[in-house]
């Protein structure tokens, strides 16, 4: 087959140059944060970095990692993350198993049941007023726990077992006398590796960057995740604890200190999602596949 | 076929967890949308406090901001999905061109990562970049000679700042679907067609493209029933003093009435229960529409 005319350098050409153009307008602020956080306050705060640190120097990661809040908040993200995670799994791998199943009984209302909740919600503040009548206002659970189920990673785990995991597999277990909770734990989940490792993923980015359940459902600043406290910083500019200078020096270091708490909140996702970029395909079209 | 068997209660052990979670936080919350025809205090309850009908929704219609938050989340949810719609389907269609396996998957894994970064985080990109004196932006516009621009302070800026950085959020990630399409669509067609003498412009247009219609109307639809849930945690970092004239949005409005000013929780959930009405008549027009014209929706 015949692929390339006399056209085709110049059509390859063009269409490298866009991606390329592209990948730039991405790159470039990334390794200008990177740079600046990099560099002396000095140079940081009178503009002198573009894309390689100038005076390289630790010192706005020391700033930054000599605040209580920001260890405090980290502390608590990595906690949240994990607990969250957990649950979020748990819930999401049990119900989409029990709803792939063919035999399930009533399983068209249950299905209805799950899939209803994607598009009418009781709102804000009823949300708040259940949460606030659990106890779970100003806890760890009022972070965790409301928006831990994603009804959406649901139906993509629940067509994933349905595609993948042989029905006649399950059905000569059933049949040998298997129960349901063994082919879940030792047939399902072993053969379901994929869409596990790209669901922790999500729920994992969705806990490390969550915002909003701190704002409505935690007043305690010890209880803050990073990315609140780093809110602080980002958006009220509010420098307040960092560094022992006089003022107009901490003025000269805000700048400093955003660069910096941009790299370490986002670092450790942006490390870890090219591990398991190859499942995200899968990970996002199963949900699409039978809609 | 398996007709009976003693053990299937353990199916319903293993849905337990998430059917509490959504009877919880999905269902209960339904029910206390009966605080927005209340006066509810928090001595009374949601059993006790003053039916006062429709008062709470009046309320909201008479005040001088009513129409202006609505056209405000209207107009940036507009203009977020006729942006958002088409970028990330060029590009899956531009990146599906590219010959280089190797190149791809770099250009793949850059377009992603802003897509791992926090909304709180994209916001302070914004505010560094854009600040008015130390912006790398207005620093950038000085050395080519132009003026410096006060993208924060001026409220003219916001809807496309908003919608511009988001697109450079997730225009890569939304791509991922329609390039596993892509991927799909038989190699006998365009084998055919460059026998034909299709360029491969033509190509692009006429097969390509058609393919990817329907993953896109599905999209499309489900954004229709998202159009009045614009990103809170978003519009709500970005509002400033200056900006609030466009950036008040019907979500952030509930959030400042419930939490921060008066504490009206009925006045809120009032407000909130318009936000979602509006919302499921867009996505039930949107799909009705979607049948008339393309005969595919998502019922």
């Amino acid at each position: 087959m015949k692929y390339y005319d006399s056209n085709d350098k110049t059509f390859n050409f063009i269409i490298n140059l866009i991606l390329i153009i592209i990948g730039l307008t991405i790159v470039l602020p990334l390794l200008y944060v990177l740079a600046n956080s990099l560099s002396s306050i000095d140079e940081v705060f009178y503009g002198n970095v573009w894309l390689i640190p100038k005076s390289w120097t630790l010192d706005s990661y020391r700033y930054i990692l000599e605040n209580d809040n920001i260890l405090i908040g980290y502390r608590n993200t990595i906690l949240y993350t994990i607990i969250g995670t957990s649950i979020s799994l748990i819930m999401t791998l049990t119900s989409a198993y029990a709803l792939s199943r063919r035999d399930l009984k009533h399983r068209k209302f249950i299905s209805f049941f799950f899939i209803l909740t994607m598009f009418i919600s009781g709102g804000m503040i009823p949300t708040y007023l259940v949460v606030d009548a659990l106890g779970m206002i100003d806890t760890p659970w009022g972070f965790i726990i409301p928006g831990s189920l994603s009804v959406w990673n649901v139906l993509v785990v629940k067509t994933y077992y349905e595609t993948t995991i042989p029905w006649e597999l399950q059905e000569s277990a059933m049949i040998d006398g298997c129960s349901d909770f063994k082919l879940f734990l030792n047939i399902v989940i072993p053969l379901s590796a994929p869409i596990i490792a790209v669901m922790t993923l999500f729920y994992a980015v969705g806990y490390w960057n969550s915002y909003f359940n701190s704002l409505i459902y935690l007043n305690d600043s010890n209880l803050f995740p990073l990315q609140r406290v780093i809110s602080d910083l980002l958006v009220s500019e509010d420098i307040t604890g960092f560094g022992s200078g006089s003022y107009s020096e901490q003025g000269m270091m805000l700048k400093s200190l955003q660069f910096t708490s941009i790299i370490i909140s986002s670092l450790p996702m942006l490390l870890l999602y090219p591990m398991l970029q190859k499942y995200f395909t899968k990970g996002i079209m199963m949900g699409s596949l039978k809609g | 076929m398996i007709k009976r068997r003693k053990n299937s209660w353990q199916l319903y052990v293993l849905l337990l967890p998430a059917v509490i979670y959504l009877l919880l936080f999905a269902y209960l919350p339904l029910g206390g949308i009966v605080i927005a025809f209340q006066d509810y205090n928090p001595i009374q309850g949601i059993f006790e406090s003053p039916l006062v009908g429709v008062a709470k929704f009046k309320m909201f219609f008479d005040s001088f901001y009513a129409w202006n938050i609505i056209k405000n989340t209207l107009l940036i949810s507009f203009f977020a999905l006729l942006v958002n719609t088409p970028i990330p389907i060029i590009f899956a269609l531009i990146l599906n061109e590219v010959r280089s396996p190797k190149f791809k998957k770099f250009i793949q894994t850059v377009s992603y990562a802003p897509f791992f970064i926090s909304v709180v985080v994209m916001v302070g990109l914004i505010n560094t970049f854009l600040n008015f004196d130390s912006g790398v932006v207005n620093q950038i516009f000085e050395l080519i000679g132009l003026d410096k621009t006060d993208w924060l302070g001026n409220e003219n800026y916001f809807r496309s700042i908003y919608i511009f950085s988001g697109i450079w959020q997730s225009m890569g990630w939304w791509s991922i679907i329609y390039l596993g399409t892509l991927v799909n669509v038989d190699p006998a067609l365009h084998e055919a067609a460059v026998i034909d003498g299709a360029t491969r412009l033509q190509r692009i247009r006429y097969i390509n493209l058609p393919a990817l219609i329907p993953v896109a109307t599905v999209l499309f639809i489900l954004a229709m029933g998202q159009m009045m849930n614009v990103g809170f945690e978003k519009i709500y970092l970005m509002q400033n003093p200056s900006n609030l004239e466009v950036s008040e949005v019907i979500s952030t409005y509930t959030y400042r009435v419930s939490f921060l000013t008066s504490r009206d929780f009925s006045f809120g959930t009032a407000v909130g229960l318009l936000n979602s009405v509006i919302n499921l008549l867009l996505l039930i027009s949107a799909n009705f529409i979607s049948n008339k014209v393309n005969n595919q929706g998502l019922w």
